[in-house]
């Protein structure tokens, strides 16, 4: 079969069953839009900007599982989806983005529209490619897609030229299901797994602490962990990305640990004497100062991508590969030796820890006549009861609060950028989500500032017309940039007042989209339910506290077991050594 | 655990365009420090190339540097020669010591200590080749120095390991 690049390059993606794929159209892509238009195998999701199309992807790509796919055209197409890319890299998101690139003849002349893309993307992706010869094409994109889902999941670019786009050549049908050079691992060496199982049995105060990578190994990984939670009878702490593998409602979760997590959470970290960490990457706003860390655990670390091993915290028994092949493997292997944790020392372990849950740390002093931000994410998870909601998060104070308040029962549910912090993520997420999942109920909780950073996309969303929710927690202050001002700063708020916020209502309509707003805590509640049941989209405008902190919190510098509870806590938030840190 | 040493890595790589710049890029990105790097082609019909890289770091950054050039999708192999046995390694360099008389006489002197081997001549100049380790070439620079040494290129360290044990199977 003779097919031109671009039809070569809609079709290779069509049999790897993409079908959507989010873009915008420019100069060096029209060959690939032309090729879009005479087919209807694949759908195209108009988006207002570049970065935004990334993150719609993301959002469809974690709450699937699947590999987000993104069209942009050369030189700002691809310099506008880096920070989009910098965001899938850090969380370990597949993507495949296909950039245009000005023909091959005309590389390096500074042509219009031409930017290096495979340079500027190098160090934002996990692989990518400048594909100069219409043979490679084909091939390139199959092996593009297969180097984004396996293994670590990641971003891919694929730079076209637009000669390549329009040569033609034979479709050869190639299949990539492994490479010379890359090899990813999937299982651990069954020595490890049984040394890991003899340190577990052994333990005293062992705690499971697992993330992003549970998620990304597929829902039977999130199984797995859950039963091996149970049949252990262990405690379970998540990160903000791992949130939903094991559902809040297990009795031995204990909520999100870090910077922003529960009490509870970190005591147990900090006091454990084996930590089973499966699928996340002791990340800074995890640790806290690794000087003090988990200082007397043996530290167990599955992960599939070796450099997550050792890389800031010593591990004393690694074993490298996919989630879901090792915790299978374990849990055998626990099965077979009808091995378990001695029961005493267990029952100690959760008294000590109930202890700490008395503590009842998430509890915040409610008002009748202000809405605080807490409560509005209270309501809206009591209304979201039952209804298998998807929700994403923009970044900052509101994110922090959905991952404290908001439960999640089911992996793929939660969409927030971790590893980034990008801020503007969460509504185009939201679209992506909704995409992949047209009946469900998607609500992007959002804070003021980040929502107006991709408010562009409120166009895309009446365009689509489908029933994404935008909650936005309005305090007119970047609220978490406010806290550390309050914190760090002797509450000098430089530049972090929201000033000339727009009427959102007004901005809403002005995209013949539903707005609200809702002031009166009495009518969280109905206004809740009003947007839940409103079929289609809606931008409300909810009026929190201006000076609300979020809490507990690690202060920069500090040990897990050092967790300022509240604004009552007269524990120092300011240390030298803190305030170099981020 | 924290001591400070060098390492030398073999990396064969896939020869394709921006390879050599990923490698390079994941050094600068991540802040660890290169003390040499050498490339080339080294087996045409499969299409790779060996990458020598020498670095400094304590154990934990040694190990990351292993783990994360293992990462670059078109890394085939990365070994770290001083955890697998004896290697040697040797460097090229080329000095050009412009000198009259005695000092002129004394730089061929010094050079036939090293042998190193003289390439090029002029009235007033000399170019120099040596191979060796780098502290040879280290210690032949300093001893030139005085005698009238304006310029030098050296090639960075290549390495291979002892014995009749091959990195990749042939």
């Amino acid at each position: 079969m003779r097919l031109s690049g671009s039809e070569i390059i809609i079709k290779t993606l069509a049999d790897l069953n993409v079908e959507v794929i989010f873009g915008y159209p420019g100069g060096a892509v029209l060959p690939i839009y032309d090729a879009i238009f005479k087919q209807n195998r694949i759908r195209h999701v108009l988006v207002r900007h570049e970065q935004a199309a990334v993150h719609m992807a993301e959002g469809y790509a974690r709450s699937t599982g699947k590999v987000g796919v993104i069209l942009v055209t050369s030189g700002p197409g691809a310099t506008n989806a880096v920070t989009g890319l910098t965001d899938a890299l850090m969380d370990s998101i597949p993507l495949l983005c296909l950039t245009g690139q000005v023909p091959t003849h005309l590389i390096g002349t500074d042509a219009f529209q031409e930017a290096d893309t495979v340079g500027i993307t190098a160090s934002c992706t996990k692989h990518n490619y400048l594909v100069k010869d219409i043979e490679d094409l084909e091939s390139t994109i199959a092996e593009g897609f297969y180097v984004a889902r396996s293994g670590r999941p990641g971003p891919v670019v694929i730079d076209l030229p637009k000669d390549v786009q329009n040569s033609v050549t034979n479709f050869k049908s190639i299949k990539v299901k492994s490479m010379a050079s890359y090899k990813p691992a999937k299982k651990a060496k069954l020595n490890n797994v049984k040394l890991a199982i003899d340190a577990i049995v052994k333990a005293k105060k062992p705690i499971i602490y697992s993330g992003g990578g549970v998620i990304n190994s597929g829902t039977k990984a999130s199984r797995l962990l859950t039963d091996l939670v149970d049949y252990l009878n262990i405690p379970i702490t998540q990160t903000l990305m791992g949130l939903g593998a094991v559902s809040a409602n297990n009795k031995n979760f204990l909520g999100m640990l870090g910077m922003h997590g529960t009490y509870e959470a970190n005591m147990a970290m900090h006091d454990c004497d084996v930590m089973l960490c499966v699928g996340a990457r002791f990340d800074d706003r995890i640790t806290g100062n690794l000087k003090y860390f988990s200082p007397n655990s043996k530290k167990i670390h599955i992960d599939i991508d070796p450099s997550s091993i050792n890389k800031n915290v010593k591990i004393d028994i690694p074993l490298i590969g996919d989630c879901y092949y090792i915790l299978d493997m374990m849990l055998k292997e626990f099965k077979l030796a009808k091995s378990k944790i001695d029961k005493k020392s267990l029952n100690k372990w959760w008294n000590t820890i109930n202890k700490w849950q008395k503590k009842d740390c998430l509890s915040f002093s409610d008002s009748d006549k202000i809405i605080k931000p807490q409560k509005a994410l209270q309501v809206l998870n009591n209304e979201l009861k039952g209804r298998d909601a998807f929700i994403t998060t923009e970044v900052g104070q509101h994110q922090m609060w959905a991952a404290q308040y908001l439960d999640f029962y089911k992996p793929n549910r939660w969409m927030t950028s971790g590893g980034l912090g990008t801020m503007g993520y969460g509504f185009p997420a939201a679209i992506g989500v909704q995409v992949a999942h047209p009946k469900k109920p998607v609500i992007c909780v959002a804070g003021e500032a980040s929502f107006l950073m991709n408010m562009q996309e409120l166009s895309s969303l009446r365009q689509l017309n489908i029933p994404v929710k935008i909650f936005i927690l309005n305090n007119e202050y970047m609220g978490m940039v406010r806290q550390w001002q309050e914190f760090f700063h002797g509450g000098r708020y430089a530049e972090s007042y929201t000033d000339s916020l727009p009427d959102f209502i007004a901005l809403a309509n002005s995209f013949g989209i539903k707005g609200m707003r809702v002031t009166d805590p009495n009518e969280l509640k109905s206004s809740i339910n009003e947007m839940l049941d409103h079929d289609g989209p809606v931008l409300m405008d909810v009026c929190v506290a201006k000076m609300e902190n979020v809490f507990p919190m690690i202060p920069a510098g500090a040990a897990h077991n050092e967790m300022k509870l509240s604004d009552k806590d007269d524990k120092e938030t300011q240390t030298a050594e803190g305030l170099a840190l981020l | 655990m924290n001591d400070i040493n060098t390492h030398t890595f073999s990396v064969i790589v896939d020869n394709k365009s921006g390879v050599l710049a990923r490698v390079v890029g994941m050094f600068s990105a991540r802040g660890y420090n290169i003390e040499s790097l050498t490339v080339a082609e080294v087996d045409e019909d499969r299409n790779l190339s060996r990458v020598t890289v020498m670095v400094t770091g304590t154990t934990m950054v040694i190990e990351q540097i292993k783990a994360q050039l293992e990462r670059i999708v078109p890394v085939r192999k990365v070994v770290d020669l001083n955890n697998e046995g004896s290697f040697v390694n040797r460097e090229l360099l080329l000095v050009k010591v412009k000198a009259k008389g005695e000092r002129r006489v004394e730089s061929l002197r010094v050079a036939d200590i090293f042998r190193a081997r003289v390439i090029d001549s002029s009235n007033q100049s000399f170019v120099f080749e040596l191979t060796g380790s780098a502290k040879k070439l280290d210690a032949f620079i300093k001893l030139m120095q005085p005698l009238g040494l304006v310029e030098v290129s050296r090639t960075g360290a290549v390495a291979i390991l002892r014995g009749e044990k091959a990195l990749l199977k042939r």
